[in-house]
């Protein structure tokens, strides 16, 4: 696969706060690619530069080798996080307004359609609920029919059911050749969607790869995790459990020793549970945090 | 370089139209920009209805050495209640004549006087004229009175162009940009100066649109004096609508804060309201007050407009405050081409 957008050493700074600090990475044609990390992590900054939204301090980005032009605009397909409209526009009429600024794209119609539109195209926008607004502003990332698709947090305050059905059409969109950029602090959505993830924290990349990889590289077998308590010499040895919060963390790829272990150790079993490792199992090993506690 | 300019007007267009849609969606604030002006100017036709304060008023004309302070022979001059008013030139009185701004004009000299013969209280000055002083010539000039509505409709008509332009695009465009409406464009194809001309041209022609219909709609309840030409008023409210743009423009280049904008549009328009004769003439008032009124293009408008309809005046008259007007527009613009920022100061 070829390389689409290549970042070398970019940095941005908001006054004293270092948002970004010096990350470099490519994206592929075609590709899935996530900027996963808690809030705060430097992902909107990070793509922002990306769409040339916001200046980079230092650092370059290459699209398709040059660097970022208004011609490159044309071609990018951005869905911001938080996006107003103009008011008093029904969706029919907004979609229209976006076509309009642009000299190529998809026909209204098959925008529409690709996005599910129909039902409520002659409604007021500001009327839509979460999961129809979600879906307009990815129309109106695709009416120039871009080659490249920029999703900041897509599905933040959606419900899971239109969770679901956005990743339908992202999936849908990526069969149509598309490249696809997102950001996410959702570990379920990366892994469900992205064939390559940027795991960032601070500012910083931490770990990339590809989703099952990078599991399968840092976790052998299952986790096995049980209510805080004290344990024995032999368990901390062999099992070499992490503490998280209430929870021993054990890694283990012979789930059936492990527990015998504990078992023998007298350890209590009530409120254990086994579960493969995922995404945010990977943050928690690699920070020492959750997902959700950094700043 | 077809293609190019075909595709900048679609984008101009698109977004010229999506701001007259949502103008004209907002029914609250499209019937308060029509509610306004006619409500304010139904009032006043109630309030100054009954405007005789019973004063008589007389222009006497200061010919050779009599100065109105010195006794004059004439019994008429003598009479009490009746105001007395120095005219040094002729013509000046006789125009005020016809306007009704005084019921009667004297030449004492030259033994003539001028009365209106549609003004009542004429009638009964000159009634008091010729039971009092003897020989004198008549002579009769036509005109209506211009009342104090015919006078303040400029104002008014004026004061809600400059709401309309400079919150309609001051406060529009810092909502926008605060909301990230802004952001999302800026992500597209759309260059600043189409987004611009848009927002200006729309509410150009929203406010000549609503300014003419308000204009021509009241004209039909009250009549209003108009001795001009309605092309040339039309000049003038294109030009002074534009200028008021171009200001709220600047006053919106670069704020992310409605409160800080709400502000600064307060602090912009209520000198205006005060200062540049919207409600009462700064004639009397001292020359440094003034000359700061020339600096505000509510000023220009509202004198513009008010010679045109009182005065007959011709747009090559009023040349002083078409430059100023033009002037004006082209500094604020120059000045917010150069503050524009999509998202503001800060992030």
């Amino acid at each position: 696969m070829s390389t689409i957008i290549e970042v070398n050493n970019l940095s941005k700074s908001f006054k004293s706060v270092k948002a970004v600090d010096g990350i470099s990475f490519s994206v592929k044609r075609g590709q899935c690619f996530g900027l996963l990390g808690p809030n705060g992590a430097g992902k909107s900054t990070t793509i922002e530069m990306m769409e040339g939204i916001l200046k980079p301090d230092a650092g370059e980005i290459l699209f398709e080798g040059q660097p970022l032009n208004r011609e490159a605009l044309k071609r990018i397909g951005i869905q911001f996080q938080n996006t107003a409209l103009q008011d008093y526009l029904t969706t029919l009429e907004t979609v229209r307004l976006f076509r309009n600024f642009y000299d190529n794209g998809l026909e209204e119609q098959e925008v529409i359609n690709l996005c599910q539109l129909q039902d409520f195209l002659h409604q007021d926008h500001r009327k839509l609920s979460g999961g129809q607004r979600q879906r307009l502003l990815l129309g109106l990332a695709l009416v120039n029919d871009p080659d490249i698709l920029f999703l900041d947090e897509p599905t933040t305050g959606l419900d899971p059911h239109a969770r679901r059905n956005f990743w339908e059409l992202i999936k849908t969109i990526k069969a149509k050749g598309k490249t696809v950029v997102l950001t996410t602090h959702y570990m379920d959505e990366a892994e469900f969607l992205c064939d390559h993830i940027e795991l960032m924290d601070k500012g910083r990349i931490i770990e990339r790869g590809h989703p099952g990889v990078l599991l399968q590289q840092h976790f052998s077998g299952a986790l096995i995790r049980i209510p805080m308590q004290p344990l024995s010499e032999e368990v901390q040895k062999q099992l070499l459990p992490a503490e998280n919060h209430e929870f021993w963390d054990i890694n283990t790829n012979n789930v059936e020793r492990a527990l015998a272990l504990l078992v023998q150790s007298h350890v209590s079993l009530e409120g254990l549970h086994v579960k493969s490792a995922n995404l945010d199992d990977l943050f928690l090993k690699l920070t020492g945090q959750q997902l959700g506690e950094s700043a | 370089m077809n293609t190019k300019w075909i595709a900048m007007w679609t984008r101009f267009y698109a977004l010229f139209k999506a701001r007259n849609l949502e103008f004209f969606r907002d029914k609250s604030s499209l019937s308060w920009n029509i509610a306004f002006p006619v409500l304010i100017l139904v009032g006043f036709s109630f309030v100054f209805s009954d405007e005789d304060n019973y004063q008589f008023k007389v222009g006497v004309l200061q010919e050779g050495a009599t100065p109105l302070s010195q006794p004059s022979s004439e019994k008429f001059l003598q009479l009490k209640h009746i105001e007395f008013v120095p005219y040094s030139e002729q013509p000046e009185a006789i125009e005020s004549v016809r306007k009704h701004k005084i019921d009667l004009f004297v030449a004492p000299l030259q033994k003539r006087y001028w009365v209106n013969e549609t003004s009542p209280k004429g009638y009964t000055v000159e009634q008091l004229l010729l039971g009092n002083s003897s020989g004198f010539e008549r002579l009769t000039i036509e005109g209506r009175a211009i009342r104090y509505l015919d006078w303040v409709v400029p104002g008014i008509l004026g004061m809600n162009m400059m709401f309309s332009c400079l919150f309609g695009v001051g406060y529009v465009i810092v909502r926008y940009r605060k909301a990230s409406v802004l952001k999302r464009l800026k992500a597209t194809p759309l260059k600043p100066i189409e987004f611009i001309l848009a927002q200006v041209i729309s509410r150009l022609f929203i406010v000549v649109c609503m300014s003419t219909g308000v204009f021509l709609a009241t004209d039909w309840m009250f009549d209003f004096y108009m001795l001009g030409s309605l092309l040339d008023l039309l000049v003038i409210a294109v030009l002074g609508a534009l200028c008021m743009i171009s200001l709220g423009l600047l006053v919106a280049s670069r704020s992310r804060s409605e409160e800080l904008t709400g502000g600064l549009l307060n602090l912009v328009t209520w000198p205006m309201m005060i200062l540049s004769g919207v409600w009462f003439s700064l004639e009397g008032a001292p020359q440094w007050l003034q000359t700061i009124a020339q600096l505000l293009p509510l000023t220009h408008i509202v004198d513009g407009a008010r010679s045109i309809m009182t005065d007959g005046a011709s747009l090559w008259e009023l040349n002083t405050s078409l430059v100023s007007l033009l002037l004006m527009t082209a500094v604020f613009l120059c000045l917010s081409a150069i503050l524009f920022r999509w998202e503001g100061d800060g992030r």
